[in-house]
């Protein structure tokens, strides 16, 4: 039997902590695959409701939002498709957002008994949110076949905007995960930040809408160039990416990963004790 | 004689913060002291929350050390008990060997792979089936896939949930649940196991079969460490262990010696109480003989008070196991004579005949009875250690485990 030695000290800088993650891999997929399982047991549709959720939202947002409101759709796009190329990056990331929030209070038996690089625990509690990204796309590739669309040659871009959305979401989600095991208020944050974001994000309308002298602002909120980069990749067209916006979109989200790990990291091993 | 350490333990120390609330009746009594004391609370909790400092809710905070300076060795290979009353800092030095939470001084240094087991069923999800929170608890508790494969059927085999396997555990008993809990983790492969007072929940079967398995598993070199408050499990699975009280190591020497010393603090060679005017009540109860030896008379005085005569009164004693099983108990009227029920103070004494006894540490509880109503009981008034002696019994074999001696007798037939 191998044998290494190990310290534990106060304050102590785990050297091997990215070391750690690679070993206890195997834990992120079983973690991963047990939110994936329970989500559906007892269930009658089980799976299907994977796909009725962003139809049914597609469906609700083209009445309200393009047929009373009548806000305007790019030409030769159907709101519906519209909408739902927004959609699809924006369930991802408010839904990533929301459980990697509440994953660590939310698996706090697991915290306060057994070890693990808790890093863990709010990446694996997002996987969940993939795999419904995935159904969705399907349903997304199906509607424009109905349409009869066919995605410009930019979709191969696709992997790099989703890139973003995931790290947009993950880095407040780890902020706000660590924060909240200290000072629940955080826990309140959350639904708030969704509701809120999704009226400033292009879900509803197209980024063209926003007037000129507010664009760097609006282009500071990373999921403002995500939607814009999956309307670009998947319908083409009209929709269009503005550059700057995404260069902003991409170091507001740097920034905030690296604050959120950090804060992370260093409130990491007081978990126990507070949760 | 350098034997290699598993675990090696120096200054450590654990403090935790608690809160305090005045709870004086007037701290709030008008709707300004309350807003006033709302804000200094809103004022404090934010200055913490900025300075990165924990918010405790309360007025005023307190430090309370769980561990204080504790430093001590394991050896691998070696069985070690942890004793202690509860709160004493037991289960946070087990997270803290266990990495889930950080010394506050202090420093512990471990050789090998720790595999924990700080509470039956980490990780199982009510909804899943056995077999699928059988891998869940194992990659929680550190196996691997192809692992927990390979032992799958003797996870299985030990927990006897076979027929149960795809079912959700939700829909299991208890007994099953703590079974499988404890099959997966019993199967883990580490230089070192740690298991927290588990054998709390089961049955005496399941507890026999634990403790066979961490018996299996310290055989096979493995370092073990077990806390319980099961004295006789202890007694029976660890060779050494440590004592600890109040956050302090109190002792770390063989399991026998802590126990006794950890019963010790529970009752002491004398017994005292006021009388009280109100009710019947046992004073005192005293241990005559200086050095209880096996071969001879135990001599045990008992002091009673009441406040009024109450006739048809019963005093008597217990003698029982340190972990209070009941092995005798005996009063005056057993023998024909009639306790004094007078108002007053009263004596009494009690003589045990030698060679009665066996060589191990009893407690002594005493009570009054009227009826067969309980008017005044002292559950471990004191403690009685009987020291071995060179009696019959002892010259032809070293030890003797039962609880108490009886006088039989022996008729050896001829042969045919």
């Amino acid at each position: 039997m191998s044998t290494q030695t190990l310290v534990i000290e106060a304050g102590r800088a785990e050297r091997h902590y990215w070391r750690d993650l690679w070993r206890y891999r195997e834990l992120f997929a079983v973690l991963a695959w047990r939110d994936v399982a329970v989500r559906y047991k007892q269930t009658v549709i089980g799976l299907a409701w994977v796909v009725v959720q962003p139809l049914a939202s597609v469906l609700v947002f083209t009445i309200i939002f393009g047929k009373l409101a009548k806000l305007p759709a790019p030409a030769g796009v159907p709101y519906a498709l519209m909408v739902f190329a927004a959609l699809l990056p924006w369930q991802l990331m408010s839904s990533s957002l929301t459980s990697a929030a509440g994953s660590l209070v939310g698996n706090s038996g697991l915290i306060s008994k057994v070890y693990f690089p808790r890093l863990i625990i709010p990446v694996s509690a997002v996987m969940v949110c993939f795999v419904d990204f995935a159904v969705a796309l399907v349903v997304f590739a199906l509607l424009m076949t109905w349409y009869g669309l066919l995605p410009p040659p930019q979709v191969l871009l696709l992997p790099l905007f989703l890139l973003l959305g995931f790290a947009a979401a993950i880095g407040p989600g780890l902020l706000i995960a660590s924060l909240n095991v200290r000072y629940r208020d955080f826990r309140m944050l959350v639904p708030f930040l969704v509701q809120f974001g999704m009226y400033l994000s292009p879900v509803a309308y197209s980024s063209t809408v926003v007037p000129e002298q507010w664009r760097t602002v609006y282009y500071l909120n990373p999921a403002a160039s995500v939607i814009d980069g999956f309307r670009w990749c998947l319908l083409g067209g009209e929709a269009q990416v503005w550059w700057p916006g995404f260069a902003m979109g991409c170091a507001v989200t740097a920034l905030l990963l690296w604050l959120g790990v950090r804060q992370f990291r260093r409130t990491e091993r007081s978990f126990a004790d507070m949760i | 004689m350098s034997q290699p350490v598993a675990i090696s333990v120096e200054g450590l120390s654990k403090r935790y913060l608690l809160g305090h609330n005045t709870t004086s009746a007037d701290r709030n009594a008008t709707l300004r002291d309350g807003i006033v004391n709302g804000a200094k609370d809103l004022a404090r909790k934010t200055r913490d929350m900025f300075s990165g400092r924990q918010i405790v809710q309360g007025d005023s905070v307190e430090e309370f050390w769980a561990l204080r300076d504790v430093s001590f060795e394991i050896p691998q290979g070696a069985r070690v008990g942890i004793l202690g009353s509860n709160g004493a800092g037991k289960s946070t030095l087990l997270k803290l060997l266990s990495r889930i939470t950080e010394p506050t001084y202090g420093r512990i240094t471990v050789n090998g792979r720790v595999a924990s087991l700080l509470e039956v069923g980490t990780g199982f999800h009510p909804e899943l089936s056995g077999r699928e929170n059988i891998f869940l608890n194992g990659a929680i508790l550190g196996m691997s896939r192809r692992e927990i494969q390979a032992k799958f059927d003797e996870i299985v085999d030990f927990a006897e949930v076979s027929r149960f396997l795809d079912t959700p555990v939700k829909r299991y008993s208890s007994g099953m649940y703590v079974r499988l809990a404890f099959a997966v983790a019993a199967h883990l492969e580490s230089e070192i196991l740690i298991v927290d007072e588990v054998l709390a929940v089961g049955d005496s079967a399941f507890q026999k079969k634990c403790l066979g398995k961490m018996d299996a598993v310290s055989e096979s070199g493995r370092t073990v460490i077990f806390v319980s408050h099961n004295m006789l499990a202890m007694q029976k699975l660890c060779r050494s262990a440590l004592l600890i009280k109040s956050g302090r190591l109190e002792l770390s020497d063989t399991v026998d010696a802590c126990i006794g010393r950890y019963l010790v603090a529970a009752g002491g060679s004398d017994y005292n109480s006021a009388p009280d005017e109100t009710r019947p009540k046992i004073t005192e109860v005293r241990l005559l003989t200086v050095e209880p030896r096996i071969d001879r008379h135990v001599e045990i005085a008992i002091r009673w008070h009441l406040p009024a005569p109450i006739p048809g009164l019963k005093i008597g004693i217990g003698v029982n196991t340190i972990e209070g099983q009941r092995i005798f108990d005996t009063a005056p009227e057993d023998y024909g004579l009639h306790t004094p029920s007078s108002g007053g103070q009263h004596e009494a004494v009690v003589q045990i005949p030698p060679e009665a006894l066996a060589a191990r540490t009893y407690s002594v509880s005493a009570g009054i009875w009227l009826e067969h109503d309980s008017l005044d009981h002292v559950a471990a008034a004191i403690n009685l250690t009987m020291v071995a002696a060179p009696v019959r019994r002892y010259r032809h074999q070293p030890t003797y485990d039962g609880l108490v001696s009886v006088p039989t007798e022996w008729t050896l037939k001829a042969t045919q």
